[in-house]
């Protein structure tokens, strides 16, 4: 096998993403020159993906601290309080790589990969979310990859039991050659029963669990941690293989084995498999690991020790229990006939030390793989806000209500339910709000009290002001927990951006994570968990394309009581409609700009955070008072498409009354001012809900009255909602079809 | 009222139904392991939603094989009441305990919304509190309902009032439009010749509460219960 080994060149350092400068740094560590076994685990290890290099400093200036945070940024999931002894574990992660070039198998496994992190946390996963961005509807490959990563998730998910209960979808262009897959899981765990992959102590045994380690997904992080070419579909093989049964096992054998009392640490494999999850675990615990890799469960025969170490398999975790509990823990895993496998122990040289068929062929100190990996301030340029441009300046359309009609049919506007109705949204019998509505919500097992959970962020703001539209995809998370009355509580954020050692990208980065950062401190919605996906760069024919900066947010939030619950359906015949929020008609990157007038221009909405913090309150109140009956969170398509899903949703109509003629029309109805809501309300409330929004000095205006089965407004053919419902509901099952 | 809820690996609707027959009968059912050989002494069986082993082969084929399903098959010959949901009709099926099969949704995809479907039949323990021809809305989430069965086997499922629930409009309409995965006959849910073991893809245990979407599921397991208290 030894003369198998490659030389170690420079070539072959290069082919391993470590530049010059690491190298050096590698050699001053090591003392020598790295086996090819070590080479790969350094690759690994200091690639973007595993070590943060690019982002790690702008991280740190995120704000991650509350009194409901049990658990911030640096473990598998972040943790919140949900009071009596409750707590959420969630995260968001990209998959998007692997998804481009095996659309089926990169969604699945980046659903199983999440849920993994959830539940070695010692949850239960109870819900998940997805963020998708495909490309241009016209591109040759957005139908293929749409049917793939939709049927993935659903696959997995469904089969694993846990309910996909919402999500966004996108479809832009500029995500042609490089998609993007965020998957969002959340699960609940009681406070006394979590449990973290620092594996204190020594003498202890390293268990391996799960499915067999194969040749699947070898390099799968380094292939994350570099820009995509024309010849990108030859990774393929560094595609993992889903597999949603053993995953429904290994999560009962977890839970069942995290009853009782003999986990000291648990890790899942994920990026980088084996690798990192020992150097995570040895590092948070300040311990050495010895492995032996003859004990690996194998699927394959003859593989090395780099495979081995590189495999990305999935369905695997490590475990550091307890000495003498060892034969307990194995049968519960043969029980469900999983594999269980002694395969290391702890130690106190703070090394990691890897024997392969009787010879070390690695032996590095673990600080050096973990905290002290390189970490780089990439130069950046700060991002100019294009100027902001004034309602008159955007044309008008030729009737308002036709307009509405093309933007409810539009990508980016049309119903989702082709892709939600693939996802089991139901199952485990507490989801009390479905897909279609501002947040998902899930019922805490056994009690009243429900689990807010939405994604957001909107690309065309983050792109033309990275700041701003960072603060936005903050603020409308926020406003979607509320609309269903719920406290937000904390953020995940999935921070997908291009290549970063492009000046102008790594100026998209810092700007927006400014932005999420301010928002996230205005509004006491911390980060407490996230990933960071960069190289989202393709080269075509020569040229560079760079994703739209994409900081997709997952926020989650808590309801006390679920009779309290909103949502954004008309009620009652001569409902009040009533915008909470200030009108000024914004048009810049507007939907109506996208869709009407065919081009994004000007300055995306400002973001005021004070005036967000006011409106999420008072929404809070007039829901709990019962002083509203429906709540839509007002933004992308502005106050009539919002208007619009209410009627959809509500199946009632609404006739609009004479409006401020101080904006044009369209200005005013497709305008994307932020920090807004729609409500109704009963005609005697009205004075009641304006003297309480008077007094937190936030303006009020009456749209309408819910009545018939159209879109009523002065000076426009009524719109039926037969018709609406036609062009929102036909656009993607007539895409798919074709 | 005894019942024993079979939990075969990667079966996921264990708890919810669990959960529902509790909710109607304040008794939590027996959890069966797949493993074991032997269904303790009950008065209903529940095979539940999911996907048993994976459902890597055909839907249901390799849980039908299972240790437990022998002593299953035994007790519902010497008339114990079975109820199959979803994949616990699938497996149902494939053990020969109810006619046809359930291929894949003619759509190729998996579904999960509310369906209504009408009730054929009020004269089993399984429908006695829902009103004969009236239509009841209640969700379906799977992959392989598109039910299945020869000219022969089918006339004498119709011929033998069989029928237990067919997929409708919410006007309580058969039809194709109203077909969601392509099942002949529009076929939701059948029974044995006794009546006594019902298959149905359509998820009961999911309406049982309004702020789930509904009460729609709760007759049937009532029914259950009205039978066996």
């Amino acid at each position: 096998m030894t003369n198998l080994t490659p030389q170690i060149t420079p070539e072959l350092v290069a082919e391993h993403g470590i530049n010059k400068e690491e190298y050096a740094r590698l050699l001053d560590i090591l003392g020598r020159e790295p086996s090819y076994t070590e080479l790969g685990i350094f690759s690994v290890m200091w690639s973007e993906h595993c070590s943060y290099k690019s982002s790690r400093y702008w991280l740190k200036k995120l704000p991650t601290e509350g009194p409901q945070v049990i658990q911030g940024p640096g473990e598998n999931a972040g943790i919140v309080d949900l009071g009596d002894d409750d707590c959420a574990v969630f995260k968001m992660e990209s998959h998007n790589h692997p998804s481009y070039i095996e659309p089926y198998q990169g969604a699945a496994t980046g659903v199983g990969g999440i849920m993994r992190d959830i539940f070695t946390m010692g949850a239960r996963p109870v819900a998940n979310m997805n963020a998708l961005r495909f490309g241009s509807p016209a591109h040759h490959k957005t139908r293929h990859l749409v049917a793939g990563v939709v049927s993935g998730i659903g696959d997995y998910g469904n089969c694993m039991g846990v309910p996909t209960i919402g999500g966004e979808t996108d479809f832009d262009s500029r995500y042609n050659n490089n998609i993007l897959v965020n998957a969002m899981c959340v699960g609940l765990a009681k406070k006394d029963k979590i449990f973290y992959c620092a594996a204190h102590g020594t003498g202890n045994p390293v268990i391996y669990v799960g499915s067999k380690t194969g040749r699947d997904g070898i390099h799968g992080a380094t292939m994350a941690s570099a820009e995509f070419a024309e010849d990108s579909e030859e990774k393929r093989p560094t595609v993992q293989v889903g597999d949603p049964f053993t995953e429904k096992l290994l999560l009962e054998a977890c839970l069942e084995l995290m009853a009782g009392d003999t986990i000291i640490a648990i890790q899942d494999m994920g990026a980088a498999g084996l690798t990192s999850s020992s150097v995570e675990m040895a590092d948070k615990g300040g311990v050495g690991f010895a492995l032996d890799l003859d004990q690996i469960p194998q699927r394959e025969t003859n593989m090395t020790a780099y495979e081995m170490l590189l495999s990305e398999s999935q369905e695997r975790m490590l475990m550091v229990l307890k000495p003498g509990s060892e034969d307990a823990a194995r049968e519960i895993f043969e029980k469900w006939q999983l594999d269980f496998a002694i395969v290391g122990e702890t130690n106190d040289t703070n090394q990691l030390t890897i024997t392969h068929l009787g010879e070390v062929v690695a032996d590095i100190p673990v600080a050096s793989l973990a905290d002290s990996a390189p970490e780089y301030q990439r130069p950046y340029i700060e991002p100019v806000a294009p100027p902001v441009i004034s309602p008159q300046e955007v044309k008008a359309p030729p009737a308002i209500l036709s307009a509405l009609m093309l933007m409810m049919s539009s990508p980016n506007l049309c119903s989702k339910r082709w892709i939600w109705e693939q996802y089991d949204h139901m199952v485990m019998g507490d989801t009390v709000a479905r897909p279609g509505g501002d947040a998902g919500v899930v019922r805490i097992h056994g009690t009243k009290k429900g689990l807010a959970i939405t994604t957001d962020v909107t690309p065309r703001y983050v792109t033309a002001s990275p700041y701003e539209g960072g603060k936005q995809a903050v603020a409308e998370a926020a406003r979607n927990l509320t609309a269903v009355g719920a406290r937000p509580l904390a953020i995940t954020d999935c921070l997908n951006f291009g290549n970063p050692e492009r000046p102008h990208i790594m100026g998209q980065f810092v700007a927006a994570l400014k932005g999420i950062g301010e928002a996230c401190e205005a509004l006491n919605f911390p980060v407490v968990s996230g990933n960071v996906s960069l190289y989202n760069e393709t080269v075509i024919d020569g040229k560079t394309e760079n994703i739209p900066p994409t900081p997709a947010i997952g926020g989650v939030g808590l309801i006390e009581d679920i009779d309290d619950m909103c949502d954004i359906a008309f009620k009652d015949e001569g409902d009040a409609v009533i915008l909470l929020g200030p009108e000024r008609g914004w048009l810049g990157q507007s939907i109506y700009q996208e869709v009407i007038i065919g081009c994004l221009e000007g300055a995306p909405p400002p973001v005021d955070l004070e005036l967000e913090k006011k409106v999420n309150a008072l929404i809070r109140t007039l829901i709990r008072k019962k002083l509203v009956n429906a709540v839509h969170d007002c933004s992308g398509g502005g106050l009539l498409v919002t208007v619009a899903e209410m009627a959809l949703a509500g199946n009632k109509g609404i006739e609009i009354g004479p409006q401020d003629k101080q904006l044009p029309a369209h200005a005013l109805y497709f305008g994307e001012d932020q920090a807004r809501f729609i409500c109704t309300c009963k005609q005697e409330d009205l004075g009641k809900i304006a003297m309480v929004a008077q007094f937190s000095q936030l303006p009020t205006g009456m749209i309408g009255e819910v009545k018939g089965d159209a879109i009523v407004m002065e000076g426009e053919k009524p719109l039926p909602l037969k018709n609406l419902r036609a062009a929102h509901e036909i656009w993607l099952p007539a895409f798919m079809k074709v | 009222m005894k019942a024993s809820v079979i939990v075969f690996p990667a079966s996921n609707c264990d708890r919810d139904v669990a959960v529902a027959l509790e909710a109607v009968s304040g008794k939590a059912p027996a959890m069966i392991w797949h493993g074991d050989k032997d269904v303790p002494d009950c008065d209903l069986i529940v095979l539940p939603g999911g996907f048993s082993y994976g459902d890597y082969l055909r839907s249901g084929a390799l849980a039908a094989h299972s240790p437990v399903m022998r002593s299953v098959i035994e007790r519902a010959n010497a008339g114990v009441p079975v109820l199959g949901i979803c994949n616990g009709f699938q497996v149902l099926a494939e053990s020969g305990l109810l006619p046809g099969v359930l291929m894949r949704n003619a759509g190729l995809k998996f579904i999960c919304k509310d369906v209504h479907l009408k009730v054929e039949r009020n004269d089993t323990l399984f429908a006695s509190a829902y009103k004969k021809g009236s239509t009841i809305k209640v969700p379906v989430a799977h992959h392989d309902g598109n039910f299945f069965a020869d000219e022969d086997t089918l006339k004498m499922i119709e011929d033998e009032n069989r029928v237990a629930f067919r997929y409708c409009n919410e006007k309580g309409q058969v039809s194709d439009a109203s077909n969601i995965n392509g099942s002949r006959n529009n076929i939701a849910g059948v029974y044995d010749k006794t009546g006594k073991i019902l298959g149905m893809m359509p998820h009961p245990e999911r309406m049982i509460a309004p702020e789930l979407g509904g009460v729609e599921g709760l007759p049937l397991f009532r029914s259950i219960l009205d039978r066996l208290h």
